[in-house]
Parts: structure tokens; C-alpha cells; sequence
């Protein structure tokens, strides 16, 4: 009787349930099965999510380095971060690298969306090479780029008789960004690609025939057409691809480990490397915090000028 | 996939005409499928089903693209050959005068190959099958109760912590584990689980509750449990929807670099790309060798792709489309 009312298509009077548990949101009975099946992965989703998290906010307001005593301090960890030229290199550095990801990663995914949507021949070989390096280990085949970068490239550059491209851009202070967005951009290209794929079959073909018979076609189609139409899937991939921009980490470690001069330092791998090893863990706690709300407000940014020109 | 996996899907997806929660894009992986069909018959050239403009292939196009796909393809091509030269060759795009496969024994000692890839192999197969099992039910428990204000409160609480990044709590998640004596390959396997979970309930949702009622509502008048009917019914149903949490579970767990990291503290459990950040420095002395360990550590997931990229792609782009 109870298990048959757990079914939401079968309608139970609010007044025949005596022993469930009845709640404000919805007067019908749920089977305790469905609470064995939530309740203890939430349980330990907010023991290894957010106790952890929590934990973290609790310890930038301390002294502690990740082991022995520690103790209150307030917001100086806080206030020493406003004052760390490092750190704010490693933000702007952060920031400036995933703006470039972001336009490119956008730009190409969304051409080659196109591209792969229009009659080619070879489709599906095509298709599946662009994404080819979603499948790898960024790591790995970042230690490949860092070789490339480092001796292949400035050969180039020695046989072209170009100063500036026969010595490496890993040890360039300079130009060590490129590398880390030319990886990124390299192997983020393909879920992004992805998506609009995914976007551009939801367009009904009948569209751009209709649209060919008055004359629009190409260009003309497609900013009449596919970009209006592909508006929630830039914003779902502008979206995700600066958060995954904003998060760089492996690239990093493959290509520079931070350097030449500490130029090309992410906050993620400050707060792994300093936090961790360099004894700055409840300073790197605070910055793990200030990053969360620098993340959010960017993402609350770009959503909020999404909405308004959705609207407009 | 199965045939009858997509038959019992087409059902589903029919019953959910009725429903009042239409989700838009439950037929795009079957309208993908027909689409993509048609595409292949258009290549072989056989009788043409499809709409008149189809006949015509833009050459110019396809040119261009497979120039562009070459940005894919030289670095790879690069990796291989690399890995099969003496340290002097290294360098150059040739072939390499004479393939040194003694390089790949060489990098498998140098870091204990069958070992780590024992350890990705454990930890993406546990990972893989304990997320299929666990988050899917959690999934169902949440998409079949949220009118009630509990599991729509438990909705926002996965849901919500996709926004929080990892590098935002992996300080003291590190020493939480620590702590827990789950520095290890099972605390890999947990985090993984429990990591997975925002994500995956996020794309299961959409699709449990465009399964109908009635298939439940029989089994329950045949005296079925909910746990039964769950194992029985709807796991079964959600074949592709498993098929993309299993895809993009075994990408990420397989290449993960920075949990390992931070988690693991015996080096006799260290993952497939965290021993080639270990190595790194000793593989500066000999490039051919850490590109042979680099070939090694690509291979197994770029073989798998390759045989099966059709169902790779189709996968993601599902879980792509429902749940980001």
C-alpha cells in the first residue's frame, strides 16, 4: 500500500497517510528506499565536499602550516594577500591567459562546428581526429609540447635566421604564456566543438533551405541564422571554458612549473605549490577562498550579460 | 549499445511525450543517430534518402579541414617517431634510420610500467563501475521525489558543488585524507565517486524523469520493491546514459594528474601520468625514452578511441547537450 502510493502518477489523499513522514513541499508518502538511496551518499558528499571547504575557510583565518599547533588570527591572511605582488601576478596572469583560451577555444570550436556540419566528405574521420585530444592526459601530452617548444620550435627559428624564435619562449618571461594557451587552447578546442556540434543538430535543416530560396546563404546565413540560433551554447561554452581557463594547472606544471621568474604562475599552482610545499598553508587556504568568490563573480558576469542580450 | 537497450529507449522516450516535463533534448541522441546513418549512406554512395542539397560535397571545405586536422595529427606523429630514435636523432620530424624498440623496455623499467598502469587500470575500473552503480540510483531517488522538499533541497546540494573548483579545497581535502588513512588508491576511488556525482546526477536526472510511470506502477502491483524495481527496470533503461557517465568517468579518472597528486602519498601506488611528472626530471637526459613512456601512457586510452570513437563522441556530446 505504501510502496504503491510512492509512485507519483497514482494520487494519495493528503488525509489517508498516518505514520509517513509528510512534508510541507508535498503531501505524499515516500518510500524510505528512496531516502537508503539519497541520504548516505549526501552524507558523504558534505563529509568529503563541503566539511573539506568549510575546513579550508576555517583555516585562513589561523597561522597554520598543514600540521602542528596553529592559532586564531583574523583576516591577515587576508589582508597580506591584498599586499602580495606574487599573488595578484598569478591572478592577472590567470585572468589575462583564460580570456585568450576562452576566444580561441570559442572561435576555432565554433568554425570547426560549422565546417563539420556542412557537406564534406570524410565527416566522421574528420570529426573524431578534432577530438582526439580530449582523450589524452594534459600532462602528458603537454611534457610532448614542452619538448617541441623547447628545441623543435627554436631550430625553426635558427634556420629562419628569427632572433626572437631561436631562443625558447619556456625560458622567455615574456612569451612563456604562449605555450600554456597554445596547449590549452589545443586540447580544449574539442569538447567545445562538441557542444555546438551538438547545438548545430538541433537547427532544423528546413531552415536554411527555406533561407536559400530568398537568397542567404553562407555568411549571410549563418548570422542570420545558425549564430542567433547557437546563442545558448556560446553562452554554455563561454561559460565552461573559462572556469576550465580559470583552473589551469597541468599545463603549467608540464610546460614552465610556474617559471621563468615565477611569470607564469596560476593560482591554482600557487595554491598547490606554496600551499603544500612551501609552508604557506593557511595563507593559501585564504587565497583558495578569495579565488571561490573570484570565480563566482565572473561566472555571475558573463551569465548576467548573457541574460541581457538573450532579452534584447 | 544494444538493440533492445534502444528499443526500450525509444519507448521511454515516446512515454515521455505524455509527460509534462518534456525535456528537449531526449531525442536529440536518436535524431543524431538517424542523421549520422544517413551521413554514411551519403559517403558510400548509396540510394540517398535525404533532402536534395545532400549530393553535393564541398571539396574546398574539406581540404581546409583535414590542413587543420594535421594540428591534431603532427604532434602525434611526433610522439611516435620521437620514441623510436637514439638521443642524437631526437628532434627533427624524420623517420627515425633504424626504430629502437628496446626505448619502450627501457621506459617501462624506468618507471615500473605494469605497475602504475595496474594502478590507473584498478582505480579507473573501480572508479567507473562503483560511480555507475551508486550515483545512478542516487540520481533516480532525487528525479522521482522532487516534489517533496527534501530531495529538491538534496537536488541543489549536488548540483552546487559544481561550482566549486578543486583547487579550492584541496589543501585541506589532502589532509583530510591524510588524516583518514585514505591517502591511497581507495581514497582515489571514493573521491572519484563522490566528485563524479554533481555532474553525473545533473545529466541522469533530466533523463530518469522522461521515463514513464507505468513501467514502475506494474512492476509495483507485481509486489516489486523500490530497490528491485530501480535494478531491474530503470538501470537498464538508462543504457546510454551510462554509457556517458562511464565515457567521461574513464577519461577523467584514467588521466587525471592533479588528485593523484595531491592524494597520493606511497610512491608504489602513483597513476600512469603522475609517474611521468615523477620521471621528469631523469627524463631529461634522454628524450627517446620519456617519449616512449609518453607513447606508452597515451596508447591504451588513443587504441580504445580509435575502435570505438563513434560511441565515444555520441557518448559525451549526450552527456554534453543534458548536463552542461
Amino acid at each position: 500500500m505504501s510502496q504503491a502510493s510512492a509512485v507519483r502518477g497514482l494520487s494519495t489523499p493528503r488525509s489517508a497517510k498516518k505514520r509517513s513522514h509528510v512534508s510541507r513541499f508535498s503531501h505524499r508518502h515516500v518510500d524510505p528506499a528512496f531516502y537508503w538511496m539519497a541520504v548516505p551518499a549526501a552524507i558523504l558528499f558534505a563529509a568529503f565536499l563541503y566539511f573539506p571547504f568549510l575546513r579550508g575557510v576555517g583555516y585562513s583565518f589561523t597561522n597554520s602550516q598543514g600540521y602542528g599547533t596553529s592559532h586564531f588570527i583574523g583576516l591577515r591572511n587576508y589582508a597580506a594577500l591584498f599586499q602580495d605582488g606574487r599573488v595578484g601576478h598569478a591572478y592577472l596572469f590567470t585572468f589575462l591567459i583564460s580570456l585568450a583560451i576562452t576566444l580561441l577555444v570559442n572561435f576555432i570550436a565554433l568554425f570547426l562546428a560549422v565546417a563539420l556540419n556542412a557537406h564534406i566528405a570524410c565527416k566522421t574521420g574528420l570529426r573524431a581526429i578534432f577530438f582526439i585530444p580530449y582523450t589524452l592526459a594534459v600532462l602528458v601530452i603537454g611534457y610532448v609540447f614542452r619538448y617541441l617548444f623547447m628545441t623543435v620550435v627554436p631550430s625553426w627559428g635558427q634556420s629562419m635566421h628569427s632572433s626572437w624564435l631561436s631562443q625558447s619562449m619556456l625560458t622567455n618571461e615574456s612569451m612563456a604564456w604562449f605555450p600554456i594557451v597554445f596547449l590549452a587552447v589545443w586540447q580544449g578546442v574539442a569538447y567545445s566543438m562538441l557542444l555546438y556540434l551538438a547545438g548545430l543538430q538541433t537547427i532544423d535543416s528546413e531552415i536554411y533551405e527555406a533561407a536559400s530560396i530568398d537568397g542567404a546563404n553562407g555568411w549571410k546565413a549563418f548570422w542570420s541564422i545558425t549564430f542567433p540560433l547557437m546563442k545558448p551554447f556560446l553562452t554554455i561554452n563561454l561559460v565552461l571554458t573559462m572556469k576550465n581557463a580559470m583552473n589551469t594547472f597541468d599545463q603549467v606544471v608540464a610546460l614552465t612549473g610556474g617559471g621563468p621568474n615565477s611569470s607564469t604562475e596560476t593560482v591554482s599552482y600557487l595554491i598547490f605549490n606554496n600551499g603544500l610545499t612551501g609552508g604557506e598553508y593557511a595563507y593559501q587556504t585564504a587565497n583558495a577562498v578569495i579565488f571561490f568568490l573570484v570565480l563566482l563573480v565572473i561566472a555571475g558576469i558573463q551569465l548576467g550579460i548573457s541574460n541581457r542580450s538573450e532579452e534584447n | 549499445m544494444t538493440n533492445v537497450q534502444t528499443a526500450k529507449t525509444r519507448a521511454g522516450e515516446n512515454g515521455a511525450a505524455n509527460d509534462e516535463h518534456i525535456n528537449v533534448f531526449v531525442d536529440s541522441p536518436e535524431t543524431e543517430r538517424i542523421r549520422r546513418s544517413q551521413e554514411i549512406r551519403d559517403s558510400h554512395g548509396r540510394p540517398k534518402k535525404s533532402h536534395d542539397s545532400a549530393g553535393r560535397i564541398n571539396w574546398p571545405l574539406t581540404v581546409v579541414l583535414m590542413f587543420l586536422s594535421l594540428g591534431v595529427l603532427v604532434p602525434l606523429y611526433f610522439t611516435i617517431v620521437t620514441a623510436f630514435k637514439t638521443p642524437a636523432e631526437a628532434g627533427t620530424f624524420a623517420l627515425p634510420h633504424i626504430w629502437h624498440w628496446e626505448n619502450f623496455a627501457t621506459a617501462s623499467n624506468m618507471i615500473n610500467f605494469p605497475r602504475v598502469a595496474l594502478n590507473s587500470l584498478i582505480i579507473t575500473v573501480c572508479a567507473v563501475a562503483l560511480t555507475l552503480v551508486t550515483n545512478t540510483f542516487v540520481a533516480y531517488a532525487v528525479a522521482r521525489n522532487m516534489d517533496k522538499r527534501f530531495f529538491r533541497f538534496l537536488y541543489y546540494f549536488f548540483i552546487a558543488a559544481m561550482f566549486v573548483p578543486f583547487p579550492v579545497l584541496m589543501l585541506p581535502l589532502a589532509k583530510q585524507m591524510g588524516v583518514l588513512h585514505l591517502d591511497n588508491i581507495v581514497g582515489l576511488i571514493v573521491l572519484y565517486v563522490i566528485m563524479g556525482l554533481g555532474t553525473n546526477m545533473f545529466i541522469a536526472t533530466a533523463f530518469i524523469r522522461s521515463i514513464p510511470f507505468s513501467l514502475e506502477e506494474a512492476a509495483r502491483l507485481d509486489g516489486a520493491g523500490t530497490w528491485t524495481i530501480f535494478f531491474r527496470i530503470i538501470w537498464p533503461l538508462m543504457g546510454p546514459i551510462n554509457a556517458t557517465i562511464a565515457i567521461t568517468t574513464t577519461l577523467w579518472a584514467w588521466n587525471d594528474f592533479l588528485m593523484p597528486l595531491i592524494i597520493l602519498t606511497d610512491s608504489s601506488q602513483t597513476t600512469i601520468p603522475l609517474a611521468q611528472y615523477v620521471f621528469s626530471s631523469q627524463f631529461a637526459t634522454n628524450y627517446p625514452v620519456a617519449f616512449s613512456s609518453y607513447l606508452m601512457a597515451m596508447l591504451p586510452v588513443l587504441i580504445v578511441y580509435i575502435f570505438s570513437q563513434k560511441w565515444v563522441i555520441s557518448g559525451v556530446m549526450r552527456g554534453a547537450v543534458k548536463g552542461e
